[in-house]
């Protein structure tokens, strides 16, 4: 425990009040040092009178210090009790200004009066008991002879009324019911109730509004902090896997957002796992060998492929990277034909496909982002090292070389073993270079997959210092260094915020295929353009021609680099569609290299995933033309 | 002038530093020794010691001239300033006095010297010192017996009790004598300790670290018993955020005192201190770190850390590797320190006692009372009867006989209800992880604030709760109401051969759910009914323990023998005895018919906050508020077991059914469980998150319900905590790493209520789980 600070832990009777006590006893002339003595006496007395009544307290089972626990302290201290204080109200003391004293007012009351007026009788009803049954096992029902059965009439009473809120089309009504859900402290009896009204989802999987009730009845259940799961995890659990990865009958219909649905139902498991995933064993294993069965099945709808990675994002990084990462080229190579194939038919299922596209983008984002705040943590934590060797014995030892998140707030997380990873953070033992020399051959590995798309997230809004660690790595450790040109779309202030980040990127190498291996070529050097704002990384100057030339934006600064004659400009728009309700979808269009001649303008297609791979069309000589259609 | 009579001493000391060098652990028996006399002495020689360190003497001699003279400086009442540590900078060397003066000199001449200080004569104090030679630094020095310092060093041992017994005066008046330096050297002590703890190995600091807690608090008491105030309240702001936050109520208790004569006071915050003051503050070591200890304490004999080492604090060396951090904290967080090894290795008969033959009939209409009798049963009975009877054919090694302790024959009607409760039993409920008891919640309502406590009787009937308004209410859980028996005028009526005699005695005008029993003078802090259900035991603040019949429902002994609050009573399960748990640090074992307690159970060093018996009656398991639980033997009430590891005082204790263990919660929020044969925690159930006050074992002992003031109860798994022990880690008693850290893992569920802490638990005879308390809105 820290120092408090200054000692004034106790309440101290000042010199001056005693001499003013003694005064009023009829003592004039105290001395210095007797009032001293006399104060400091005293003080220790109200202390040691004060431990005592908090004896009294505890044994009574209350947390409330009582008149009456001070005045029993006071007698078996030989000393006469107070009274009169017994009232709950508050005492108010009245000043005298002479002397600076305060005292409580003693005022005359006419008895008469007192007793003779009819008053309300008081109410001091009789002590009564009550019994009410907390958990209800169903199993041991035949030990409830001697009570009385089942759900009293009011849990019951609720329990319909509730699930008619819920269901019903009063919207209002409803939100009423699931906040009440959350917060009522007495649901625990009808939790089996509630637990299989969520369990009835799988019969109602053509209705898209009533699993999304239903999802939010079961999320109301698990953040109520009164309600303890329990037995009912698994059946809980079960039920939001099924809105996660179901091919449920309403999204047969694309006009139906069950996208929406999935997501919700996947914030619910991770949820779920942070507050049980360690209470249950096994929970937070089982749930991830089921997502990743789903994800390898390629007999499985896109849907259900969604939902898969869209849960496993959600249940953090560490998932990803144990779950994705290993299908990840397999389920890539798989998914690119679909995105290509840009027949009629294909249609809807390639729509799908964009989805997932989007939901792995997510979820290998956020892996690079806590993957490199990882780095730098431990970076800092490095240089701490030394530092914290030094620990008073006192104190439980302070384990060094651990990165930040084993302090804070997550820390309880860590200790549970819970958390949303589902595992700790980095055991102790792991170096703490581990971290650093596995991020670039992720981001190679990535970048190796995704090519610019990924370059683009991982620039967006987080910092952009990866420590440059081996020398043979620093290229894609300069690789990873992206810049996120921000600007707002002049004219569409109003509803959607599209958030351009724009790369200019250096396609160095020039190669007949064209072919691009970032990974393995020194001269891929990524662009970096910024605004004026933050000058730091202009290298060379050559704007001007391509300002002046191709009618660039004003937004844009000079080009870092000289811009070669063969080099192609890929520009890639993704951002953050904000709409009216507040909710935001990641989305990302890919524009390659204008190719002047073509004549079509919708022979565009609209992404050109995975195009990296495929031999580029050699002759085109100028593109520097920003043909971008908004 | 000085300066001769320095060098004599020198030459005396030297002589005797041969002498001494010799004693083992010399600081310590020189401090014996020289606890008398030799403060003035002490104080030259320290002088002396200082002089010879800058001269670069031999170094032995320097040591064995500063140990004894810090060691005659630290006596009892000593004030002495010791020359260890280097801490005050060497005096410059006075001039050695060459007359050789006498003890009696020298005593006297501190004696007038420590009157005139005390009269504030400073004049007189400058112009004594300077005529007889002693250096003008006040702080360091009175010029004392230096034969005294002879006295202490020519024999070691031998020649102190004379010496103490002429220099007591002295010494008593120079105790009193504030010495300036001397205050910070309390300082310096603790601050060395402090950095001789972090600097050792890291393998060693956890165990080292559990010194500095007692250090800092006999520094603490030191300093205020010698009344410096000031450097007292400094001493203690400085270090006091240092320690491990269990022992923090308890410098609480101590920072309120400043006052030596506070510490004195015969009350029971002083009770506290004197238990401090007087009583041993046990530690644990490894032999390895007990080693560095002890080479680091003999470098400094004089250091006020290595004298309250060895007058206060009992190290308990053990073979072995040192324990953890981890390790440390299980164990540590009792008032008085951790059990020695020595505490917890007796034998306990820890398992059941047998069980009487009874005879369970079959059929649910019998209504007879079952004869012990086996002869002319049909042979389609043997096998319910070998069911209840096969246990008790063997006999259990561990299981005390039948007759050490005394216990009452079972009556008629005591048969009838055993064979009943065995009948219950064959119902029961196998509980587990995947088969919970269903809980029911009794409320009180319109209590007031005032529930203090509650307690159900085994056969689930009945609830008596005792209130802070000194009342006893009683109520019927069944739909059978209360009623009291005939008054005697009309019980003389009744034909006594009736089938229905039971019936006839009770008297119908008096039917009514609930009963009232008046007759306490202060709140009443527990309620326990007896196993037959005939009697009803309450305690109360007003130091009585009144039986009370549950069929006249009238008091019918109150029993006084504490004289304090007493915060605990509880029947023993084979009815007869009772044990109650008070203020005044003991708990007493009463019989029903002896109006005096037959045992005292004294060890406690604060007051026993909870008291139950083992299933086989001959053990009794007792919480305090010193954060320990100990166990003791009725048959002669000494202390079998002494737990310790609660780091918050201790509420309730409960055994399991089969005996072996032990659980215990208390206002760290945290449940622990005991093995009792060895002595050991298995599991620490953490969950809870305000004081636990009530803990039950469900009838098999495989779920352990608790219930607290968070309003909630918590179920936790009792099988899966023992069967993670493995008997192996028991081998060397002294250590043992803490198994099942998964508290988590041991949570069955936890149910809330909405605003009731939960006063009491009770698991009827199917294993349904009741849970009373008092509406808290």
């Amino acid at each position: 425990m820290a120092d408090r600070g200054d000692d004034k832990k106790f309440a101290e009777i000042p010199k001056e009040s005693v001499r003013a006590m003694a005064e009023a006893a009829g003592l004039a002339g105290l001395s210095e040092a007797a009032a001293a003595a006399l104060a400091e006496d005293a003080g220790y007395r109200v202390r040691e009178a004060a431990q005592k009544s908090c004896q009294f307290m505890k044994h009574g089972k209350r947390k409330k210090l009582l008149v009456e626990d001070f005045n029993r302290a006071l007698r078996w201290s030989n000393v006469e009790a107070v009274c009169g204080f017994g009232s709950s109200e508050p005492m108010p003391f009245r000043c005298a200004r002479e002397g600076e004293v305060f005292f409580v007012e003693d005022r005359e009351v006419a008895l008469a009066e007192l007793v003779l007026t009819p008053r309300p009788p008081f109410p001091c009803a009789p002590k009564h008991m009550h019994v009410h049954s907390l958990n209800f096992d169903f199993k041991s029902q035949q030990c409830l002879s001697t009570v009385s059965g089942g759900l009293c009439d009011d849990m019951s009473q609720y329990y319909q009324q509730a699930a008619r809120a819920i269901l019903g089309s009063d919207l209002p009504l409803m939100k009423i019911a699931l906040q009440d859900l959350q917060k009522n402290p007495k649901i625990a009896a009808l939790l089996p109730y509630f637990v299989n009204f969520v369990n009835s989802v799988k019969s109602v999987s053509h209705d898209l509004e009533q699993l999304n009730r239903l999802m939010f009845v079961a999320r109301g259940l698990v953040l109520n902090p009164c309600v303890y799961l329990g037995a009912h995890t698994q059946s809980l659990v079960c039920s939001v896997m099924y809105c996660i990865l179901e091919p449920l009958a309403a999204s047969i219909n694309p006009l139906n957002d069950h996208w929406a649905l999935r997501d919700l139902a996947a914030h619910l498991l991770a949820h779920i796992i942070a507050l049980y995933g360690d209470v249950v064993a096994g929970l937070y294993h089982q749930v991830l060998l089921t997502l990743q069965k789903v994800l390898v099945d390629p007999v499985r709808p896109l849907c259900s492929h969604y939902g898969a990675v869209v849960g496993l994002s959600a249940l953090g990084w560490k998932a990803v990277e144990r779950v994705l990462l290993p299908h990840l080229h397999t389920y890539w190579s798989n998914l690119q034909p679909v995105l290509d194939d840009c027949s009629v038919s294909n249609g809807q299922v390639k729509a799908d496909a964009h989805k997932v596209y989007g939901a792995i983008m997510v979820a290998v984002e956020k892996l690079v982002k806590n993957k490199v705040a990882l780095c730098e943590a431990s970076e800092l934590s490095c240089g701490r090292a030394a530092t914290a060797c030094e620990v008073s014995p006192c104190q439980s030892p302070v384990p060094s070389l651990q990165p930040d998140f084993t302090f804070g707030p997550a820390s309880h997380l860590l200790g549970r073993g819970g958390g949303g990873g589902g595992e700790g953070l980095l055991p102790a033992s792991l170096p703490a270079h581990a971290g650093t020399a596995s991020l670039p051959a992720l981001y190679t590995q990535l970048y190796h997959l995704f090519g610019d798309g990924l370059a683009l997230r991982f620039g967006t809004g987080a910092s952009s210092s990866v420590p440059l660690g081996d020398d043979g790595l620093a290229e894609e450790a300069a690789a990873a260094q992206k810049a996120s040109c921000m600007a707002s779309c002049e004219g569409d202030k109003g509803k959607k915020k599209i958030l351009l980040n724009l790369c200019l990127q250096e396609m160095a190498r020039e190669r007949d295929g064209g072919k691009l291996e970032p990974s393995k070529s020194p001269p891929f050097r990524p662009n970096i353009l910024r605004k004026s704002k933050s000058g730091t990384r202009q290298r060379q100057e050559k704007g001007g021609r391509m300002r002046a030339a191709y009618g660039v934006r004003d937004v844009f600064e000079q080009p870092v680099r000289p811009i070669y004659p063969q080099q192609r400009l890929h520009v890639k728009i993704a951002g953050n569609l904000v709409s009216v309700s507040g909710r935001g979808r990641v989305f990302m269009s890919d524009f390659p290299p204008h190719i002047a001649k073509q004549s079509s303008k919708y022979g565009q297609k609209l992404s050109a995933i995975g195009r990296l791979n495929k031999p580029v069309k050699k002759a085109c000589k100028s593109d520097f033309s920003l043909w971008t259609p908004l | 002038m000085a300066a001769p009579m320095e060098q004599q001493q020198r030459g005396d000391l030297t002589e005797n530093n041969n002498n001494n060098n010799n004693n083992n652990g010399g600081g310590g028996n020189n401090n014996n020794s020289g606890s008398g006399g030799s403060n003035g002495s002490a104080k030259v020689a320290m002088e002396t010691g200082d002089a010879e360190k800058e001269e670069e003497a031999a170094a032995e001699a320097a040591e064995a001239s500063r140990k004894d003279s810090g060691a005659a400086s630290e006596g009892e009442g000593g004030g002495g300033s010791s020359g260890g540590g280097g801490v005050v900078p060497p005096a410059p060397p006075p001039p050695s006095s060459s007359s050789s003066s006498s003890v009696l000199d020298r005593k006297a001449l501190a004696a007038v010297l420590e009157f005139l200080q005390r009269s504030g004569l400073h004049d007189s104090v400058e112009t004594l010192r300077r005529e007889a030679g002693v250096a003008s630094d006040p702080g360091l020095v009175t010029s004392g017996g230096t034969a005294s310092a002879a006295a202490s060093k020519d024999a070691g041992a031998a020649g102190s009790s004379s010496s103490r017994a002429t220099s007591a005066d002295v010494s008593s008046l120079l105790s009193a004598y504030k010495q300036a330096g001397e205050a910070a050297r309390y300082h310096d002590d603790y601050t060395e300790m402090k950095r001789f703890v972090e600097s050792s190995l890291d393998c060693h600091k956890a165990e080292l670290a559990g010194l500095l807690y007692p250090l800092f608090l006999h520094m603490y008491l030191e300093l205020v018993y010698h009344e410096h105030e000031v450097e007292a309240k400094a001493f203690f702001t400085l270090f006091n955020g240092d320690q491990e936050p269990c022992y923090q109520d308890d410098l609480r208790v101590l920072s309120g005192l400043s006052k030596r004569q506070h510490l004195l006071r015969g009350d029971t915050s002083s009770a506290l201190l004197s238990s401090f003051r007087t009583g041993k503050f046990v530690v644990r070591m490894a032999r390895d770190s007990y080693a560095g200890l002890r080479r680091h304490l003999q470098e400094r004999p004089t250091s006020r850390a290595s004298l309250i080492t060895q007058e206060h604090v009992y190290v308990d060396v053990y073979d072995g590797a040192p324990r953890t951090a981890a390790q440390v904290a299980l164990t540590s967080g009792a008032m008085g320190g951790e059990a020695p090894r020595h505490a917890n290795k007796s034998k306990v008969y820890y398992g059941l006692l047998k069980e009487p033959e009874l005879e369970v009939p079959p059929d649910d209409e019998d209504e007879e009372g079952a004869g012990e009798g086996e002869e002319g049963r049909p042979k389609k009975k043997k096998s319910k009867k070998e069911a209840t009877a096969g246990k008790s054919k063997k006999q259990d090694p561990n299981a005390p006989p039948i007759t050490r302790i005394p216990l009452p024959e079972l009556k008629d009607s005591d048969k009838l209800d055993k064979v009943i409760a065995l009948k219950e039993s064959m119902k029961r409920v196998r509980l587990g992880p995947d088969c919970l008891p269903s809980i029911c919640l009794y409320t009180f309502l319109n209590a007031y604030q005032g529930l203090s406590c509650c307690d159900i009787s085994d056969d689930s009937s009945l609830v008596a709760a005792g209130f802070s308004d000194s009342t006893v209410r009683v109520w019927s859980l069944t739909p059978k109401k209360l009623r009291c028996i005939k008054p005697s005028s009309e019980l003389v009526l009744i034909d006594k051969e009736a089938d229905d005699v039971m019936e006839r005695i009770m008297d119908d005008r008096t039917t009514s759910d609930s009963k009232l029993l008046l007759g306490h003078g202060g709140p009443v802090f527990s309620t326990s009914f007896s196993p037959e259900r005939a009697w009803l035991l309450s305690s109360s603040e007003d130091g009585t323990v009144r039986v009370w019949s549950l069929h006249t429902f009238t008091c019918l002994v109150a029993y006084r023998g504490h004289i304090w609050p007493v915060w605990h009573a509880s029947f023993s399960p084979h009815g007869h005895y009772f044990v109650s748990a008070g203020h005044d640090r003991t708990a007493r074992l009463w019989v029903m018919d002896h109006h005096q307690a037959v045992r005292v159970f004294a060890g406690h060093l604060s007051d026993v906050t909870c008291a139950c018996f083992h299933p086989n009656s001959n053990y009794v398991a007792t919480g305090s508020a010193d954060r320990s639980v100990r166990v003791w033997d009725v048959l002669n009430g000494a202390c079998v077991r002494t737990l310790t590891g609660h780091k918050g005082s201790v509420h309730c204790v409960a055994f399991s059914p089969n005996g072996r263990f032990l659980a215990s919660g208390g206002a760290d929020s945290r449940v622990l469980l005991w093995d009792i044969a060895h002595g050991l925690p298995i599991a620490e159930l953490k969950g809870h998150t305000d004081t636990v006050y009530t803990l039950k074992f469900s009838r098999d002992g495989e779920v352990l319900a608790s219930g607290g003031a968070d309003c909630c109860v918590r179920l936790w798994d009792v099988t899966r905590a023992v069967d993670e022990l493995d008997p192996d880690d028991f081998v060397s008693a002294s250590l043992h790493s803490p198994p099942a850290e998964h508290a988590a893992d041991l949570t069955l569920g936890a149910h809330f209520t909405k605003s009731t802490p939960v006063a009491h638990l009770h698991f009827t005879r199917r294993n349904l789980l009741l849970a009373c308390g008092a509406f808290t809105p």
